[in-house]
Protein backbone atom coordinates (compact mmCIF):
# COMPACT_ATOMS: atom_id res chain seq x y z
CA UNK A 1 0.00 0.00 0.00
CA UNK A 2 1.60 3.30 -1.08
CA UNK A 3 -0.52 6.13 0.81
CA UNK A 4 1.26 8.92 -1.76
CA UNK A 5 -0.52 7.45 -4.57
CA UNK A 6 -4.05 8.17 -2.88
CA UNK A 7 -3.79 11.80 -3.16
CA UNK A 8 -6.66 14.72 -2.55
CA UNK A 9 -10.04 12.02 -4.15
CA UNK A 10 -8.30 9.46 -1.12
CA UNK A 11 -8.77 12.96 1.56
CA UNK A 12 -11.74 13.45 0.12
CA UNK A 13 -13.29 9.94 0.33
CA UNK A 14 -12.23 9.25 3.83
CA UNK A 15 -13.94 12.67 4.92
CA UNK A 16 -16.76 12.08 3.97
CA UNK A 17 -17.79 9.40 6.67
CA UNK A 18 -19.10 11.36 9.79
CA UNK A 19 -17.82 8.54 12.08
CA UNK A 20 -14.22 9.22 10.58
CA UNK A 21 -14.22 12.77 10.89
CA UNK A 22 -15.38 12.52 14.58
CA UNK A 23 -12.34 10.20 15.18
CA UNK A 24 -10.09 12.60 13.20
CA UNK A 25 -11.40 16.09 15.61
CA UNK A 26 -10.82 13.68 18.48
CA UNK A 27 -7.21 12.99 17.12
CA UNK A 28 -6.56 16.47 16.89
CA UNK A 29 -6.89 16.75 20.44
CA UNK A 30 -4.21 14.03 21.23
CA UNK A 31 -2.94 10.41 19.78
CA UNK A 32 -5.26 7.64 20.75
CA UNK A 33 -5.09 3.72 20.77
CA UNK A 34 -7.98 1.71 19.07
CA UNK A 35 -9.65 0.85 22.34
CA UNK A 36 -9.72 4.76 23.53
CA UNK A 37 -11.01 5.52 20.01
CA UNK A 38 -13.81 2.79 20.13
CA UNK A 39 -15.58 4.30 23.14
CA UNK A 40 -16.84 7.26 22.48
CA UNK A 41 -18.78 5.82 19.19
CA UNK A 42 -20.42 2.45 20.55
CA UNK A 43 -18.67 0.78 17.74
CA UNK A 44 -17.12 -2.46 17.93
CA UNK A 45 -13.27 -2.40 17.54
CA UNK A 46 -13.37 -4.47 14.40
CA UNK A 47 -16.02 -1.59 12.80
CA UNK A 48 -13.34 1.19 14.06
CA UNK A 49 -10.11 -0.73 13.16
CA UNK A 50 -12.19 -0.78 9.28
CA UNK A 51 -12.10 3.53 9.77
CA UNK A 52 -9.06 3.47 10.83
CA UNK A 53 -7.60 1.62 7.51
CA UNK A 54 -9.49 3.88 5.01
CA UNK A 55 -7.94 6.68 7.46
CA UNK A 56 -4.64 5.80 7.40
CA UNK A 57 -4.40 4.60 3.33
CA UNK A 58 -5.65 8.43 2.76
CA UNK A 59 -2.57 9.22 4.83
CA UNK A 60 -4.84 11.12 7.18
CA UNK A 61 -3.77 9.34 10.49
CA UNK A 62 -0.56 7.19 11.05
CA UNK A 63 0.07 4.33 13.66
CA UNK A 64 2.81 4.37 16.45
CA UNK A 65 5.32 1.54 17.41
CA UNK A 66 4.48 1.02 21.01
CA UNK A 67 3.58 -2.66 20.78
CA UNK A 68 0.66 -3.15 22.77
CA UNK A 69 -1.40 0.06 21.98
CA UNK A 70 -0.23 1.43 18.66
CA UNK A 71 -1.54 4.99 19.52
CA UNK A 72 -3.05 6.62 16.52
CA UNK A 73 -1.82 10.34 15.33
CA UNK A 74 -3.28 12.65 13.20
CA UNK A 75 -1.15 13.94 10.15
CA UNK A 76 -1.70 17.09 9.27
CA UNK A 77 -0.70 17.70 5.59
CA UNK A 78 -3.60 15.81 3.63
CA UNK A 79 -5.70 18.15 5.50
CA UNK A 80 -3.85 21.17 4.33
CA UNK A 81 -3.90 20.26 0.92
CA UNK A 82 -7.84 19.39 0.82
CA UNK A 83 -8.41 23.17 2.16
CA UNK A 84 -5.94 24.68 0.06
CA UNK A 85 -8.56 25.94 -2.66
CA UNK A 86 -10.89 27.16 0.30
CA UNK A 87 -7.64 29.57 0.98
CA UNK A 88 -7.01 30.84 -2.03
CA UNK A 89 -11.09 31.68 -2.39
CA UNK A 90 -10.51 32.77 1.19
CA UNK A 91 -7.35 35.04 0.20
CA UNK A 92 -9.04 37.02 -2.56
CA UNK A 93 -11.85 37.80 -0.12
CA UNK A 94 -9.54 38.95 2.79
CA UNK A 95 -7.12 40.88 0.25
CA UNK A 96 -10.33 42.91 -0.74
CA UNK A 97 -12.09 43.47 2.21
CA UNK A 98 -8.82 44.57 3.85
CA UNK A 99 -8.61 47.32 1.42
CA UNK A 100 -12.45 47.49 2.56
CA UNK A 101 -11.41 48.55 5.55
CA UNK A 102 -8.90 50.75 5.44
CA UNK A 103 -11.58 52.49 2.40
CA UNK A 104 -14.05 52.59 5.07
CA UNK A 105 -11.54 54.18 7.92
CA UNK A 106 -11.26 57.06 5.21
CA UNK A 107 -15.01 57.52 5.02
CA UNK A 108 -15.71 57.58 8.25
CA UNK A 109 -12.72 60.32 8.41
CA UNK A 110 -14.37 62.49 6.27
CA UNK A 111 -18.29 62.33 6.59
CA UNK A 112 -18.90 65.25 4.70
CA UNK A 113 -17.61 63.97 1.35
CA UNK A 114 -20.37 61.69 0.84
CA UNK A 115 -23.96 62.17 0.84
CA UNK A 116 -25.87 59.85 3.11
CA UNK A 117 -28.89 57.91 2.21
CA UNK B 1 -2.18 45.08 5.83
CA UNK B 2 -3.52 44.44 9.55
CA UNK B 3 -6.16 42.22 8.90
CA UNK B 4 -9.50 43.04 11.47
CA UNK B 5 -12.39 41.12 10.88
CA UNK B 6 -12.42 36.99 10.45
CA UNK B 7 -13.53 36.09 7.22
CA UNK B 8 -15.77 32.67 7.41
CA UNK B 9 -16.19 30.74 4.35
CA UNK B 10 -19.42 28.31 5.14
CA UNK B 11 -21.71 26.11 2.87
CA UNK B 12 -25.00 26.81 4.65
CA UNK B 13 -26.59 24.62 2.57
CA UNK B 14 -25.81 21.99 -0.06
CA UNK B 15 -26.11 24.40 -2.92
CA UNK B 16 -24.43 27.24 -1.19
CA UNK B 17 -21.16 28.96 -0.64
CA UNK B 18 -21.43 31.93 1.56
CA UNK B 19 -18.23 34.05 3.14
CA UNK B 20 -19.52 36.07 6.36
CA UNK B 21 -17.21 39.33 7.78
CA UNK B 22 -17.67 42.01 10.15
CA UNK B 23 -16.76 45.42 9.45
CA UNK B 24 -15.95 48.19 12.19
CA UNK B 25 -18.28 50.97 10.36
CA UNK B 26 -22.30 51.94 10.18
CA UNK B 27 -23.86 49.50 7.55
CA UNK B 28 -24.88 52.19 5.25
CA UNK B 29 -21.38 53.50 4.72
CA UNK B 30 -20.42 49.37 3.63
CA UNK B 31 -23.21 49.41 2.03
CA UNK B 32 -22.07 52.64 -0.41
CA UNK B 33 -18.83 51.21 -0.04
CA UNK B 34 -20.08 48.03 -2.42
CA UNK B 35 -22.67 49.80 -4.33
CA UNK B 36 -20.66 52.72 -6.09
CA UNK B 37 -18.17 51.75 -8.55
CA UNK B 38 -15.41 54.75 -7.90
CA UNK B 39 -15.04 53.26 -4.29
CA UNK B 40 -15.59 49.66 -5.42
CA UNK B 41 -12.88 49.99 -7.71
CA UNK B 42 -10.39 50.63 -4.64
CA UNK B 43 -11.08 47.52 -2.76
CA UNK B 44 -12.48 44.79 -4.74
CA UNK B 45 -9.86 42.38 -5.51
CA UNK B 46 -7.21 45.12 -5.02
CA UNK B 47 -4.59 44.84 -4.37
CA UNK B 48 -4.17 41.48 -6.15
CA UNK B 49 -0.71 41.01 -7.98
CA UNK B 50 -1.30 43.87 -10.40
CA UNK B 51 -4.70 43.57 -10.78
CA UNK B 52 -7.05 46.06 -11.30
CA UNK B 53 -10.83 46.50 -11.71
CA UNK B 54 -11.11 48.33 -15.12
CA UNK B 55 -15.37 48.00 -15.59
CA UNK B 56 -17.23 48.30 -12.82
CA UNK B 57 -20.83 49.22 -13.84
CA UNK B 58 -23.67 49.40 -11.26
CA UNK B 59 -26.93 49.90 -11.92
CA UNK B 60 -28.45 49.62 -8.49
CA UNK B 61 -32.10 49.00 -9.01
CA UNK B 62 -34.29 46.12 -9.85
CA UNK B 63 -33.57 45.31 -13.91
CA UNK B 64 -30.66 46.88 -14.05
CA UNK B 65 -27.69 45.46 -14.98
CA UNK B 66 -23.91 45.71 -13.53
CA UNK B 67 -20.98 44.77 -14.76
CA UNK B 68 -17.39 44.02 -13.41
CA UNK B 69 -13.86 43.32 -15.33
CA UNK B 70 -11.01 42.37 -13.56
CA UNK B 71 -7.78 43.42 -15.74
CA UNK B 72 -4.44 41.10 -15.11
CA UNK B 73 -0.72 42.15 -15.96
CA UNK B 74 -0.93 40.32 -18.78
CA UNK B 75 -3.69 41.34 -20.41
CA UNK B 76 -5.90 37.95 -18.16
CA UNK B 77 -9.30 38.84 -17.80
CA UNK B 78 -12.04 38.10 -15.51
CA UNK B 79 -15.57 39.17 -16.41
CA UNK B 80 -18.95 39.03 -14.91
CA UNK B 81 -22.15 40.66 -15.29
CA UNK B 82 -25.52 40.29 -13.60
CA UNK B 83 -29.36 41.68 -13.03
CA UNK B 84 -30.34 43.09 -10.03
CA UNK B 85 -32.78 40.90 -8.68
CA UNK B 86 -33.58 42.42 -5.60
CA UNK B 87 -31.81 46.25 -4.10
CA UNK B 88 -33.00 47.36 -0.33
CA UNK B 89 -30.64 50.42 0.45
CA UNK B 90 -28.70 49.47 3.18
CA UNK B 91 -29.36 46.01 3.68
CA UNK B 92 -30.07 43.43 1.02
CA UNK B 93 -29.01 43.20 -3.06
CA UNK B 94 -29.57 40.34 -4.67
CA UNK B 95 -28.30 39.35 -8.21
CA UNK B 96 -27.93 36.97 -10.76
CA UNK B 97 -24.36 36.23 -11.43
CA UNK B 98 -22.93 35.39 -15.13
CA UNK B 99 -19.06 34.86 -15.93
CA UNK B 100 -17.66 35.52 -19.33
CA UNK B 101 -16.32 32.85 -19.21
CA UNK B 102 -17.92 30.45 -16.80
CA UNK B 103 -15.86 27.40 -14.88
CA UNK B 104 -19.26 26.63 -13.94
CA UNK B 105 -22.76 25.22 -15.78
CA UNK B 106 -25.84 26.84 -14.89
CA UNK B 107 -26.70 30.87 -13.64
CA UNK B 108 -25.76 31.82 -10.04
CA UNK B 109 -27.55 33.94 -7.39
CA UNK B 110 -25.47 36.19 -4.90
CA UNK B 111 -27.47 37.53 -2.45
CA UNK B 112 -25.58 39.77 0.05
CA UNK B 113 -26.67 40.92 3.36
CA UNK B 114 -25.78 43.47 5.42
CA UNK B 115 -26.70 44.09 9.03
CA UNK B 116 -25.27 46.24 11.71
CA UNK B 117 -25.12 45.78 15.73
CA UNK B 118 -23.35 48.02 17.64
CA UNK B 119 -22.00 50.27 14.92
CA UNK B 120 -20.46 46.80 13.34
CA UNK B 121 -21.50 45.69 10.36
CA UNK B 122 -21.83 41.97 9.40
CA UNK B 123 -21.57 41.52 5.49
CA UNK B 124 -22.71 38.34 4.23
CA UNK B 125 -22.18 37.29 0.86
CA UNK B 126 -23.94 34.16 -0.23
CA UNK B 127 -23.83 32.36 -3.79
CA UNK B 128 -26.78 29.83 -4.53
CA UNK B 129 -25.91 27.64 -7.35
CA UNK B 130 -28.59 25.64 -9.79
CA UNK B 131 -27.67 22.23 -7.99
CA UNK B 132 -25.36 20.42 -5.41
CA UNK B 133 -23.19 19.30 -8.05
CA UNK B 134 -22.78 22.33 -9.67
CA UNK B 135 -21.63 23.65 -6.28
CA UNK B 136 -20.07 21.01 -5.34
CA UNK B 137 -17.98 21.58 -8.68
CA UNK B 138 -16.96 25.25 -7.91
CA UNK B 139 -15.69 23.98 -4.22
CA UNK B 140 -13.48 21.74 -6.31
CA UNK B 141 -12.09 23.57 -9.02
CA UNK B 142 -8.68 24.12 -9.36
CA UNK B 143 -8.30 20.64 -7.35
CA UNK B 144 -8.52 17.22 -8.92
CA UNK B 145 -11.72 15.23 -9.75
CA UNK B 146 -13.57 14.12 -7.26
CA UNK B 147 -13.67 15.98 -4.51
CA UNK B 148 -17.18 17.16 -3.23
CA UNK B 149 -17.27 17.66 0.57
CA UNK B 150 -18.40 20.06 3.41
CA UNK B 151 -15.81 21.82 3.23
CA UNK B 152 -16.75 23.72 6.55
CA UNK B 153 -16.81 20.49 8.29
CA UNK B 154 -12.97 20.77 6.69
CA UNK B 155 -12.65 23.84 8.21
CA UNK B 156 -13.48 23.52 11.63
CA UNK B 157 -11.76 20.58 11.48
CA UNK B 158 -8.51 22.39 10.36
CA UNK B 159 -9.28 25.28 13.08
CA UNK B 160 -9.88 22.92 15.86
CA UNK B 161 -6.17 21.32 15.42
CA UNK B 162 -3.18 22.64 17.87
CA UNK B 163 -1.15 25.27 15.90
CA UNK B 164 2.41 23.32 15.67
CA UNK B 165 0.23 20.82 13.65
CA UNK B 166 -0.71 22.79 10.73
Amino acid sequence: MQPTSYGLDATFAALADPTRRAILARLASGDASVLELAEPFDMSQPAISKHLKVLERAGLISSGVEAQRRPRRLEPKPLAEATEWLERYREFWERSFQSLDALLDEMKRKPKSRKRR
Amino acid sequence: MENRGLLQVTTPSDREIALTRVFDAPRDLVFEAYTKPELLKRWLGVPHDGWSLEVCEVDLRVGGKCRFVSRGPDGNEMAMSGVYCEVVPGERIVTTELFDNPWYEGGAVKTVTFEEQAGKTTLTLSVLYDSKEIRDGVLKSGMDEGMAFAFDMLAELFASMPQELR
